[in-house]
């Protein structure tokens, strides 16, 4: 029994099949890729497990509770954090207050009005945040705007907001897109960094295969909203249907 | 069934005035994608196009009149204005008469210029924006507009009425075989609704017969696609808030002999109007001009003797009533399209 | 101290000093010279200054921390004067009461518009906020008026029951509103050689609630439910994403600035026990947009800058007049002066919305931080060198 398991899932826009019976299991503190070609039903899968989009039939069981009819702020609550494919930050605040907002999350949850007491005097959330930030390794960006870092730098904060929360499941939408060569070998390193120290699973979803086979465990190849095969890295570079429906795709 | 017939009548010319308004407001959001709380001021100047004109056609000289005195025995002086000198008395009289209608071809070069200086000068940088900036700004414009406006004519309403021919009523019930006298309507509010069925008619044939609005549509639909397309899309933007302008002003001026034209009406048309689009649809044209009919007839009904006393003080916030229903009920508005301004 | 930063503190004390000096900061001509009657220290004007101060530092705890811009917070103003009235007519003319239920009523209020108007954001909410607010103004006018008195507005008389105090006083007048005995409208004048100084009990109560409105501000703005509301105007989808429920903060803070309007409509009904409808239309809600945006929103002190420049100049400008005008460029030659003056007409005395109107969107348009960020850009020009420095040490050196 995975942490997170997918059974049956469907989903159609209109006229559109975008998800045809989709059956995934990611075992616990394990990294699970998810790959295919564009429009295979990658986004819009993820998209079901945080609570985005609402399948039409099926189930989705996140550590034995279902999180479907869940809003996405009560599935984050039950342990599932996600990074986006464009990096989501709180702009106008400064990285400090970026990394303060989910420790407030961990420890508060949904909703807490404490609005007299100084953000400043909560010792505990402030030693935290700034350990997130001395392992993100960005504690000397502080109390820079974080609009106004590099991209690479607003995703290694993403993720590090997202581990702030502690959770139990990683989501990772196509986290090196658009990156250069040297901040995606960061991400990578950082990701496998993050494997080994954490009690943590990871799902990624990903198109640079790169990424794909220096970190998953297990691929789940996706095509036209169906799973084709789930299997270990090393089998599915060799599998005949995986070249035929993607690889052979890009060659 | 006379009074029905009635209450829907006289919610036709309140929900012409909305729709005109809300068609306006929703081509300049549909198109270039701005909030413009500068819209109920357009429709002011309109009217005020209106004032100015049958001003300017009053303009006259004064001759003293020898063989008449007046009561203090002095020569009578006798007012004519260039207008009767010009073309006769008879002519002039008329041209005086029929200023309201003449006010159109007036207002119409002026709204659209007024529009293309206001877009050039102002809205154009601010589509980048975001929409409370866009609110912000043109909040601000409407004060300043409305400002000049009163600096200029007063704080007065200034009556301005219809041509002769178009005073009085029209025994609208005898057509339908109803007793005499059982659905007065005025003729004016007649043609003021004819009028804004043509100009409504106008700018959707405008819209889907002509190469340029077509693309002005696919613009409503996908404005990144067409700004790829490398067609020349500012100038259209211009235009559009031109025809906008235009479309808001001359409501104002067919509206002008219904409702004595002030400073504020703009303000007071606004919000009802941005009510009209929101429930309506952002973005959806037949959306504002269906909504602007139904909250028209809706207003009238809620004000009949019957209704008022059933439920006492619906005919102030029907509208309201209506529109946060829809809001919460429908997001997208009667006949909104998905993803315009979803957040 | 008390629980703020340095920066803060001393700009609590900057607002402490104005507010309590402005007596005599606000009258700086002598009675009888030719610019006397652009003095501006008399209490009734006073009072408006900080009571529209506290208006706008409640509005910007919503427009300024989350985002949401409302078009309906008069609607609050005019919900806390009606209360206030009341509370004058049935209870007593303490104003202590009357300001307690006027904070109550309106929260209420503003909890329930808030509910229903926060399920939509953007455009939405404006519109929605704005429809309400146009509604409560309708139905004062209309339906309420046993509640409200319609047109003529709420009034005491000698007949209401007053049960804690006096139906009317042993000279049969209607008693005035008092803070346990001392009135309002007591005022303690002092002449210095040509001035002349008024201190006004009720513009010292209004500039005292003025402080701990702003200070309770501060606080907000600090504490982890400011960080909220800010994080939700930056990106609501990763606050979705981090677990927080953007919906209950962004009601707080709706229901907070709502309680805010309240106030500064009960202070307004204790300074002059009356209250229309008018003080519900949206152009009045209006009007608390142009203070917050004016002064700068999101900032602590703007939306009291706001607040104090437009009431001060609105009061200014309403009195220069032509003649005035003509007097200032008399010593031009005749033609020129008469154009400078034909220039200006528009924009003075009655024309003050003109101005304050073209002031509005000159501040959207170039400085979209308000008069704080004109403020900071002047501060700049400077001390060009000095920011910059301070920029690196932030990012090479690690904690304080």
């Amino acid at each position: 029994m995975g942490i997170l398991e997918v059974k049956n899932v469907n989903k159609r826009f209109g006229g559109l099949q975008a998800l045809g019976d989709v059956n995934l299991s990611v075992a616990e503190n394990s990294v699970h890729a998810i790959i295919g070609p564009n429009g295979a039903g990658k986004s819009t899968l993820l998209n079901c497990l945080v609570g985005k989009l609402i399948p039409d039939t099926g189930s989705v069981m996140f550590d034995g509770q279902s999180v479907l009819g869940r809003t996405p702020y009560e599935i984050n609550q039950m342990g599932i954090s996600r990074v986006f494919q464009t990096p989501e930050i709180f702009g106008d605040l400064t990285v400090m207050e970026n990394m303060m907002i989910p420790c407030f999350a961990k420890r508060d949850g949904a909703f807490r009005l404490h609005a007299i007491a100084p953000t400043d005097d909560e010792k505990e959330i402030v030693e935290k945040a700034e350990r997130m930030l001395e392992d993100m390794n960005m504690a000397g960006k502080r109390h820079m705007p974080a609009a106004s870092m590099s991209r690479g730098d607003k995703r290694r904060l993403e993720i590090g907001m997202c581990l702030a929360q502690e959770p139990r499941l990683l989501l990772l939408d196509e986290p090196t897109a658009g990156m250069a060569r040297a901040d995606t070998n960061n991400t990578i390193d950082l990701l496998k960094q993050i494997k080994d120290e954490r009690d943590i699973t990871i799902a990624i979803i990903e198109h640079d295969m790169h990424v794909v086979f220096s970190l998953a465990e297990r691929i789940t190849v996706l095509a036209q909203g169906t799973p084709l095969v789930e299997d270990t890295p090393d089998n599915i570079k060799g599998h005949p249907k995986v070249r035929e429906a993607y690889l052979g795709e890009t060659a | 069934m006379d009074a029905i017939i009635l209450q829907i009548l006289n919610g036709l010319d309140k929900g012409s005035a909305y729709a005109l308004i809300a068609l306006g407001l929703t081509l300049i959001f549909g198109t270039l994608g701005v909030v413009n709380f500068a819209h109920g001021a357009l429709f002011m100047i309109g009217a005020f196009c209106a004032v100015t004109l049958s001003r300017i056609l009053n303009f006259s000289f004064e001759t003293i009149d020898p063989t008449k005195t007046d009561f203090l025995g002095n020569p009578a002086k006798i007012k004519t204005t260039y207008v009767e000198h010009w073309f006769g008395a008879d002519f002039g009289a008329t041209i005086i008469d029929w200023a309201v209608p003449l006010a159109i071809l007036f207002s119409i070069p002026i709204m659209i210029l007024f529009g293309f200086i206001v877009e050039r000068g102002l809205i154009k940088h601010f589509y980048k924006r975001p929409h409370a900036d866009q609110i912000l700004v043109t909040y601000g414009l409407a004060i300043v507009l409305q400002e000049i406006i009163k600096a200029f004519y007063g704080a007065n309403p200034i009556p301005t009425p219809a041509p002769d021919v178009f005073k009085g009523s029209f025994d609208f019930g005898t057509l339908l075989g109803f007793e005499p006298n059982a659905i007065i309507y005025p003729y004016w509010r007649l043609v003021y609704f004819a009028f804004s069925a043509l100009i409504i008619s106008g700018v959707f044939a405008f819209l889907r017969f002509t190469t340029f609005g077509m693309v002005v549509r696919a613009g409503m639909a996908d404005r990144e696609t067409v700004g790829l397309l490398g067609l020349n899309i500012d100038k259209r933007f211009t235009f559009m808030f031109g025809l906008a302008a235009a479309v808001a002003g001359v409501a104002g001026v067919m509206y002008a002999p219904i409702n004595s034209p002030n400073y504020h009406m703009g303000m007071d048309f606004l919000v009802l109007s941005f009510v009209v689009v929101v429930v309506g649809g952002m973005g959806s044209l037949p959306g504002a001009v269906l909504a602007g009919f139904l909250l028209g007839i809706l207003e009238s009904f809620a004000s009949m003797n019957e209704v008022k006393s059933l439920i006492p003080g619906i005919d102030q916030i029907i509208i309201y009533v209506v529109a946060i229903i829809i809001l919460l009920t429908r997001p997208r508005g009667l006949m909104g399209r998905k993803g315009v301004m979803e957040d | 101290m008390l629980g703020l930063n340095k920066k803060d503190f001393s700009l609590l004390l900057v607002v402490a000093a104005l507010t309590l000096f402005a007596p005599f900061i606000l009258n700086p001509f002598p009675e009888g010279s030719g610019m006397a009657q652009f003095n501006a220290g008399y209490p009734d004007l006073m009072q408006r200054f900080v009571i529209f101060g506290i208006f706008a530092i409640g509005f910007n705890i919503l427009l300024g921390l989350t985002g949401y811009l409302s078009f309906g917070h008069a609607a609050f103003l005019g919900v806390g004067s009606y209360s206030a009235v009341w509370m004058f007519k049935l209870l007593s003319m303490n104003v202590i009461p009357a300001i307690l239920l006027a904070v109550v009523v309106s929260g209420l209020f503003a909890l329930v518009i808030g509910f229903i108007s926060l399920r939509r954001s953007g455009i939405y909410f404006s519109i929605l906020t704005l429809a309400f607010a146009q509604m409560s103004f309708n139905l004062a006018y209309s339906v309420l008026t046993p509640i409200t008195n319609g047109e003529t507005g709420l009034q005491l008389t000698l007949n209401d029951p007053r049960v804690l105090g006096q139906s009317a006083t042993a000279d049969g007048s209607i008693p005035v509103t008092s803070l346990f005995g001392l009135e309002m409208r007591s005022t303690f004048e002092m002449t210095l050689g040509p001035w002349l100084f008024q201190f006004n009990a009720g513009y010292y109560l209004c500039a005292l609630i003025l402080l701990l409105s702003f200070y309770l501000s501060i606080r907000i703005f600090r504490s982890p439910f400011g960080l909220m509301l800010r994080a939700i105007k930056s990106n609501q989808t990763r606050l979705n994403y981090t677990g927080l429920n953007a919906r209950p903060y962004t009601l707080a803070a709706f229901v907070i600035s709502g309680m805010y309007a309240g106030l500064a409509g009960a202070l307004m009904a204790s300074m002059d026990p009356l209250a229309g409808a008018e003080r519900m239309q949206w152009t009045a809600s209006g009007e608390v947009v142009l203070m917050t945006i004016l002064g700068g929103a999101g900032t602590l002190i703007g939306p009291v800058l706001g607040a104090g420049f437009i009431k001060y100049f609105e009061n200014i400008f309403s009195k220069i007049n032509d003649t005035v005008l003509h007097g200032w460029f008399e010593f031009m030659p005749d033609g020129l002066e008469n154009l400078i003056v034909g220039i200006l007409h528009p924009f003075i005395g009655k024309g003050w919305h003109l101005t304050l109107g073209l002031l509005f969107m000159l501040v959207v348009i170039f400085l979209p931080g308000g008069l704080v960020e004109g403020g900071q850009r002047i501060a700049k020009l400077f001390r060009r060198k000095k920011p910059d420095d301070a920029g690196d040490n932030a990012q090479s050196t690690p904690a304080e």
